[in-house]
Order: structure tokens, then sequence, then C-alpha cells
């Protein structure tokens, strides 16, 4: 019998060793997470060699110099790269410097201003959690939850709504009410095309792509007439009632708040849901093989319909956040393609909720230090969207990072094909 | 004289295994050369190498005494190589001409197919080898047994004169393995050389003149049959003494415990499969179906236990009505399922030895604290399996896609067999499976039956049926054509009722048959 020891290539796996080894130390499990890492970070890594390249050859400069002499021509592509990574870097973390001159200087209002950066980039980080969260626990229940930025209107919707229209509530009826009205917008949206699949068969790429449209028309209908502030130009709505808003830790200018350890936490909630529970043990099966599970005694209509629906309340929660902690109402296309990024970074993370929580804070760090970037290193913003959208693409094929460093795929993916069994 | 085809020291490595270790073999005109060894000894991989499939590592391939390099299934065929895979490669809409000539169209003037010309070719050959096939029937139409010749043809119309067989009577009744096995004899004759692969020792010693046995990547060496008996392959297959013959003893006949009355069911195209089906099975007995693959055996079983709804009839367990109840209501009420295709329904490839081996008891006690799954206790439970049903695998965290059939396999026996159990459905539990799993999977059913369960085993194989079976019942086209006392039934006999001959008939044609004894057959 060939069999060999198989470094899980899986987070999911690993951590649910982890957990049910209860602490007793295996031999290669260190090796095994490595592994699982290894992947995403030279992705990254991969992501910034291009990117450079990419902004060499967009920066004018860089030409001038070139046509100077090949010295001026290196010397400007490395300025141009340094000059926008430390930008990238300084715009999502802040200014190591800066931090000191500010504790320093005792002014309240500065250290505020020194420490933001780094507080903004968990605020963009917040979404992308639940948006991750809400895809890859629909990838690990066997569903293509392409909806999420669908769900994330329709969650806003529900709690800008419940946020402005309800008064007289103490903060800690109305924050848990105004969030979970956006969970259960997000929920009924993705049930739709649960409820279809599972009954009908119908692809939910499909359905759910067809639902992002209607969640996008609706929201800009209701902000253009029932829902429209009513002594406002713009089409949004009422600002929620401060009772509905997620609480800032910090005085202006960060507006870090309560939102993301909401996100933290039910990170771990979906984590113990998946891995720790019976609901856990069916979704997964019936993602996995549905054969099975239908072997297994697993309801599997009810299990796909159920899934699509977790997946779409974790989105609406996404909608929630943003309404309710950062921009205290509802205004037209103010996700501007979170949805569409947690599909990328729910793979990044492996769909595991871990990996979700890291992948998420990749994103909304690169998503905040971008706008500084732009700014400082005069780099357009379409140059970033590229750059984003090359680190994505060698994430997104890990085939291609094993191809370009020559990693070796684990032995025992190919041990089954030696077998000789299942031709 | 020069052998027509020789292998050199053929190395083959997968990252982590090495799957065929300087393997020799030399093949004679006219000679049918078996390969014998057990599922991942190596013997696929080394004929991919040989049809083109795969580049060894080291090593050469000498044809007609040529050093020839095969880089395709083409060069193989230009080299007179061909291979009758164990799935065949055929369109059932076509017509046995239009399947031959595909690839090879002999053409009239102006590109029209000729296909007057192919179709007096192929009655050439088919004299010639005494195939008997009409070239103008529809593949569709066909028994598997003559879709197989009509594999051969086209090799043979290819002017192939190396042929592979690749575990040829898989799919096969025992007749038309009879048959093949003339076929094979009259190619031999006539010039061809034949590799036959298998790993069923009866068919080895009945149709070839020399035999290599390999295991572990390795010729463990090569004899003939008249040297040979089935103890000594199967001892150098496995690499110790195997049991072919299982001890059985008188069966405890108890209560009826599971009631088929009358049962419909359909298949998947919504044609009926099983068709007013009726038997029963008793505590402590085992009732083997037997039929060709497709007879209904497949519905009948998905019926039984929930995975299929049933049209009309009756179904009982323990006296409960479990018509077209779900399969969760099936387990909880005692019934363990084997299921046929053990990757697709039986486990989850992608998650752990440890994770199958509860996939139908973890939701409840002692695997789950309300919805809280109790990890160390499966865990505990998991270890203990393993070690009780001798699953080999290096924990119960890996993959169970990343073991060996045989241990798939042996991850559901325990599954199924480790909780308290009135019924055992088992369908083809023991296929594509190597001789040590087998003996090991048979035990453990007999065992079962022993301890007072009632056992449906339904099985293609046989052999599988006799050796296990107290009774046996035969599917023919969705019906149970008749239910037999395992003592008093023979291979031709069952063979003759699988076919379709009546009762009667099938009694007439093979004559008295004696009341034998109960302990055990050979296996293979």
């Amino acid at each position: 019998m060939k069999t060999k020891d198989a470094p899980k290539l899986d987070a999911g796996k690993v951590l649910l060793e982890e957990v049910t080894t209860g602490g007793v130390k295996t031999p290669g499990k260190k090796r095994s997470l490595w592994r699982t890492l290894t992947v995403p970070l030279l992705a990254v890594i991969t992501g910034l060699i291009f990117g450079g390249i990419f902004i060499i050859l967009t920066t004018p400069e860089v030409y001038q110099a070139f046509g100077e002499s090949i010295g001026a021509g290196l010397k400007a592509a490395w300025d141009a790269v340094w000059t926008a990574y430390v930008a990238l870097f300084t715009g999502a973390i802040g200014s190591p410097a800066r931090w000191v001159s500010a504790i320093q200087s005792g002014d309240p209002l500065e250290i505020r201003r020194a420490f933001n950066p780094f507080l903004e980039s968990l605020v963009a980080s917040t979404p992308y959690i639940f948006g991750g969260l809400a895809v890859a626990l629909g990838f690990r229940s066997g569903v293509f939850n392409i909806g999420v930025e669908g769900q994330i209107f329709i969650g806003a919707i529900f709690s800008a709504f419940v946020g402005y229209s309800i008064t007289g509530l103490p903060g800690f009826i109305h924050i848990p009410l105004t969030f979970l009205a956006g969970a259960l917008g997000g929920l009924l949206w993705g049930y739709i095309p649960g409820w279809l699949k599972a009954k009908t068969g119908g692809h939910e790429v499909i359905n759910t792509i067809m639902m992002n449209y209607i969640a996008f028309r609706l929201s800009d209908f209701l902000l253009s007439g029932p829902m429209k502030a009513p002594n406002q130009f713009n089409p949004v709505s009422p600002p929620i009632q401060e009772t509905a808003m997620l609480p800032r830790f910090f005085g202006p200018p960060i507006r870090f708040h309560l939102g993301f350890f909401i996100a933290l936490a039910t990170a771990y909630l979906v984590y113990w849901l998946l891995f720790k529970t019976i609901w856990g043990f069916n979704l997964r099966s019936v993602g996995a093989n549905l054969f099975a599970a239908r072997y297994a005694g697993i309801n599997v209509t009810r299990y796909i319909i159920l899934a699509m629906s977790l997946s779409g309340a974790l989105a609406g929660m996404a909608g929630a956040n943003e309404v309710m902690g950062l921009n205290h109402n509802l205004a037209m296309a103010f996700s501007s393609g979170y949805g569409f990024d947690s599909i990328a970074l729910a793979l990044l993370g492996n769909n595991h909720p871990l990996g979700v929580v890291l992948a998420a804070l990749l994103f909304g760090t690169l998503r905040n230090g971008a706008t500084r970037m732009q700014v400082v290193a005069q780099i357009p913003i379409d140059i970033i969207s590229i750059l984003q959208a090359v680190i994505l693409m060698f994430i997104a094929a890990p085939a291609i990072i094993r191809t370009i460093y020559r990693l070796r795929v684990s032995p025992t993916e190919t041990t089954v094909v030696t077998t000789g069994w299942g031709r | 004289m020069e052998p027509i085809l020789e292998l050199r020291n053929i190395t083959k490595r997968f990252p982590g295994v090495l799957a065929n270790d300087h393997i020799s073999l030399t093949l004679n005109k006219g000679e049918i050369h078996a390969l014998l060894g057990e599922n991942g000894a190596g013997k696929t991989t080394l004929m991919n190498i040989l049809y083109g499939l795969y580049q060894p590592d080291e090593g050469e391939i000498i044809v007609r005494g040529q050093k020839i390099q095969v880089h395709s299934p083409t060069d193989a065929i230009r080299a007179g190589i061909g291979m009758v895979h164990q799935h065949f490669m055929l369109v059932p809409v076509f017509t046995v001409a239009e399947n031959v000539m595909l690839g090879e169209e002999t053409t009239k003037a102006a590109g029209f197919l000729d296909r007057g010309a192919a179709a007096k070719r192929i009655l050439d050959i088919s004299s010639q080898y005494s195939l008997e096939v009409d070239p103008n029937a529809y593949v569709k139409d066909l028994p598997v047994g003559v879709q197989q010749r009509v594999e051969i043809i086209k090799l043979l119309y290819r002017n192939a004169d190396i042929l592979i067989f690749d575990e040829p009577t898989a799919v096969l009744t025992p007749q038309e393995a009879d048959k093949l096995f003339e076929i094979m004899e009259s190619l031999a004759k006539q010039g061809k050389s034949i590799i036959f692969i298998t790993h069923k020792l009866r068919e080895v010693l009945d149709a070839a003149d020399r035999i290599t046995v390999i295991r572990g990547g390795k010729v463990i060496g090569t004899t003939t049959p008249a040297e040979a008996s089935e103890n000594k392959l199967a001892a150098m297959m496995v690499g110790r003494e195997v049991k072919l013959v299982i001890e059985k003893k008188e069966p405890q006949v108890g209560e009826v415990v599971l009631n088929v009355e009358n049962l419909v069911v359909a298949n998947d195209r919504k044609q009926v499969a099983v068709d007013q089906v009726s038997f029963s099975v008793c505590a402590g007995e085992i009732l083997g179906v037997a039929g060709v693959q497709g007879n209904g055996q497949t519905e009948l079983v998905e019926a039984v236990t929930g995975l299929r709804k049933a049209i009309s009839g009756k179904i009982r367990l323990v006296g409960k009505d479990i018509t077209n109840s779900t399969p969760r209501e099936i387990t909880e009420l005692g019934c363990a399922h084997i299921p046929e295709d053990r990757q697709r329904d039986g486990l989850v490839l992608t998650f752990p030895v440890l994770e199958n081996l509860v996939l139908n008891t973890y939701y409840i006690s002692p695997y789950a604290r309300g919805p809280v799954i109790q990890w160390d206790k499966v865990i505990e439970d998991s270890r203990s399996l393993i070690e009780q049903f001798d699953i080999r695998t290096p924990g119960p965290y890996t993959d169970v896609g990343h073991l060996s059939g045989g241990n798939q396999q042996k991850c559901i026996v325990a599954r199924e067999l480790s909780r308290p159990i009135h019924l055992l459905v088992a369908s083809q539990p023991t296929r594509g499976l190597d001789v040590g799993s087998i003996e090991y999977i048979h035990r453990q059913i007999l065992n079962r039956r022993d301890l007072g369960v009632a056992c449906l085993v339904v099985s293609t194989e046989l052999a599988e049926i006799l050796q296990l079976s107290d009774r046996i019942a035969v599917m023919y086209r969705g019906k149970i054509v008749a239910i037999v006392d395992a003592r008093q039934a023979t291979k031709e006999f069952l063979g003759l009722l699988m076919a379709g001959v009546p009762e009667e008939e099938a009694k007439a044609q093979v004559g008295p048959i004696e009341t034998k004894e109960v302990t055990g057959r050979e296996l293979f």
C-alpha cells in the first residue's frame, strides 16, 4: 500500500488538526502550515515585482532619464518604484518617524493623525472580512456566490432603513437590530438563488449575477425616491439615528469603529460553525461530495439553501457595517467592488476563516495605501488597480506561482495515479 | 527465436513512488503472456509506457529487434502495438464498420466513405479469427462481449500484431469470458502476440502461456501455468500466504429482516429498471444477487437504502415500512450500506479518514453533544477503528483520497460494520481490490452473518457470489429470474441464468447438479 504522509495544502485541515489534537504536537505540522502559506506569500511578492515593472513602464520620467544615459534611467526607474512602494507602505501603515515625533509632541490630535493610516487600513479591511467569509462559506458548502456585491447593497438598504426610521430605542437594542436587519437583507438575497439552485437546478452563478443587477438598480430607485432624504439634493438616504451608529474608539480623524471586532468575532463564529458543529459538517459534506452527503443522510436540498442564505447574510453584514460604522447613511455605489474582491480574497485565504481575515487585512491595507500612493507618488489610480489585479492573478492561479518558482506538487497528489486505482 | 517485443529495465518514478523498478519482460511471437499483479503493483503504468501514454525514466522498448521510442498511442499503433481498454472506446450510435473505420477511413473517389470495402475487410478479419461480428450492426445493440470483439477488430484492422488486453474479463459473463479466451487462443495461433493484464488467478492459469508476476513495481518472477498453482501465484502477488478458501459455517437462519414485495424502480432515464421484484433476507444468511452489470441491481440497492424512490411496491426492514424513507431513517433502523461506487457515494475523498469514519454517525451521541461535534471522541474511536480494521494510512488526518482502493474500502467497511446493524447491503464490495483486501472483506461479511446480520450482497463477480452466498438471486433485465440454493448452484448454471436462459432450460443444459458442501469455495 503506497501511501505517504500527506502534507496538507488546505489551511482548513491544518487548523482542524490543530484543534482536534488538543495541543499534541505532531511532527511535520509546521512544515505543512508553511507549505500552506508559501504560495500566497510568493504570489504577493511576485505581484509587487510585476507591479513595479508596470510603474516603471508608465512613468514618463523614466523614459526621459533613459534618453540621457542608462545609469540615469535605472536610477529613475528605481526611484519611481521606491517612492511608490514607500507611499504605499506609509499610506497603509503610517510612517514610523511620524509616530515617534507625534508621541514626543504629546499633542493628542497629532498622535491620532500619525496612527490613523494603520487604523484606516483596519477600517478598509472590515467589509472585506465579511465579504470574504461570505464567499468562503459558500465555497466550502459547494455554492459559488458571485452575488456578494448585491447582497451587500441589500444589507445596506435594510440596515439604513432600520437605522433611520426607528427612533427612541436605546443603543444596545438599536445597534444589534440594525446590524441584524442588514444580515437579514443579505440572507434574503442569498436565499432566492439558493432556493432556485436546490429546487430547480438553476445555476447560482447566473442567478446571483442577475440578483446583483436587481440589487444595484433597486438601491438606485430607492435612493432617488422612497428612501431619499427629503432636504437633500444628492440621492442619499437620511442619516441613521445616533443610537444605530457603531461606536468609534478615538476622536477624529480616526474612523476606526466596533465593526472590526464584530468582523473578527464573526470569523470565529464561522470557523466554529464550519469545523466544530454538525451543521458545518453537513455544509462541508454537501460542498465536497453531494452524493456522499446524500448517502450519509444529509438533506442536500436544505443545506444548499442554507449555504446560500448564510453566505448572503454574511455579505449583508458587510453592507450594515459600512452604513453603521462609516457612512451613517446609504449612498449610491458606496461599496465599489468589495463583493467582487471578496471572491479573490476568499481564494487567497484558502476559504478558511483565518485565511480570510489575513487576506482581508492585506486587501484593506493595499486599498488604503493605494490612496496615498496616488497622492504622493503621482501614480494614476488605474495603475494601482492594475497592480492589485496582477497580485490577484498570481494568487488565484497558484499553478503560475508553482511554475515560476518550480515548487513541487505534493507527492500525494500523484500517488493516487500510480496506484492504478480509479483511472 | 527472437522475441517480438522486449522491455528492458523499464523504470518509472512518480514523486515519492517508484511505480516501475527495472522491469524487464519478453513477449514471443504467438504467445499469450499474462501480467499478474495487485492493484497498484505497476501493471497499468508499464502498459501505459508501452502504449506511449507515459515516458519511462530509464529503460528501452525493443520491437522486432529494433529499439523504438513511443511518444504517443499513434507511435504505438505504428509499431503494431494495440490495446483493448477496460472501458471501450466506441461510438454507440455508429455501426461496427463505422466504428472500426473511425480515424482510418477508407474512401472512394471525391472523399466519400467506402463502407462496403471496410465491411468486407471486417468480415474477413472476423471469420479469420472466428470473431463473429456483423459489420452493419449498431454498437449500441450489441452485448458487451461483442462490443469487446469490435475493439479487437479495430486493432486487427490497423494491422496490430502485439495486442494488450487490460483486465478484459471485468465486464463479461463467465460464458463471454470463455469465448474471449477462445478468441485469444485463435489470435495467438495465427501469429498474434498477446499481453493479458489481470489480477484473477483462475483466468491466468486457463488462458496464458507464460505468467509474469509484478509486485511493488518489481518483477517477482515468470512462470508457466504448468508449474504454477493458484496458491503459489497468490503468494507471489501478495508477498505472503493467502487463504483462498474461507471457512464458512452452516448458516443459523433467523427471522425475516428485509422484505421486498413487488418493487418497481425507474432508472435515471425514467425506464423501469427493477420490475416487480420480490424477495426477503433473513437474519444470519447471505442472499447474493448475481447478474451482469446493468440489469437493475444498482437501482434495487438504491431503493432499499433510500437513495432512489420506488414507483410501487413495498420494502420492509425489521417489520417497519421503509418504502421511500430517507437514507437517514433507514440507516438509523440498523441498515449498513457498502455502496457500489465507493468514491462517489461512500466517501468524501477530500475529507480526512477520521471524518469519513463518522460520515453517518457524526450527529449523534457520543460524537455530538448538541450541535457540537466531539472531535476528541471521534479521534479516539477512529484511531481504534484504523487499528481494528487494519486501514493502512499515515494517520486519521490523511485525506481518504490519498489511500489505495483497498484501504478506501476498508474505511467504508469499518464505518458500516462498527455500529450495531440488522441488515448489511454490500454492492460490489470487492470490485477492483487486490487479493489480500478481498480476503479481508469477505471475512468481515461472513463474520457479520454469523453474528446474525442479514446480508444482501450484490456482485457481478460470480466467484464472489458463490463464495459468500447462502442463497443466490439472479437478476436479468430488472427481474429476479430465479432464487437458488447456493449449494446447488454452479458457475455454468448461474451464467446461463444471467444471460436470460429460463431456469428449466438452464437446468437441462448443465445437467444434474450435486448438492455441495457449504464449507467455502475457491475464491478465483
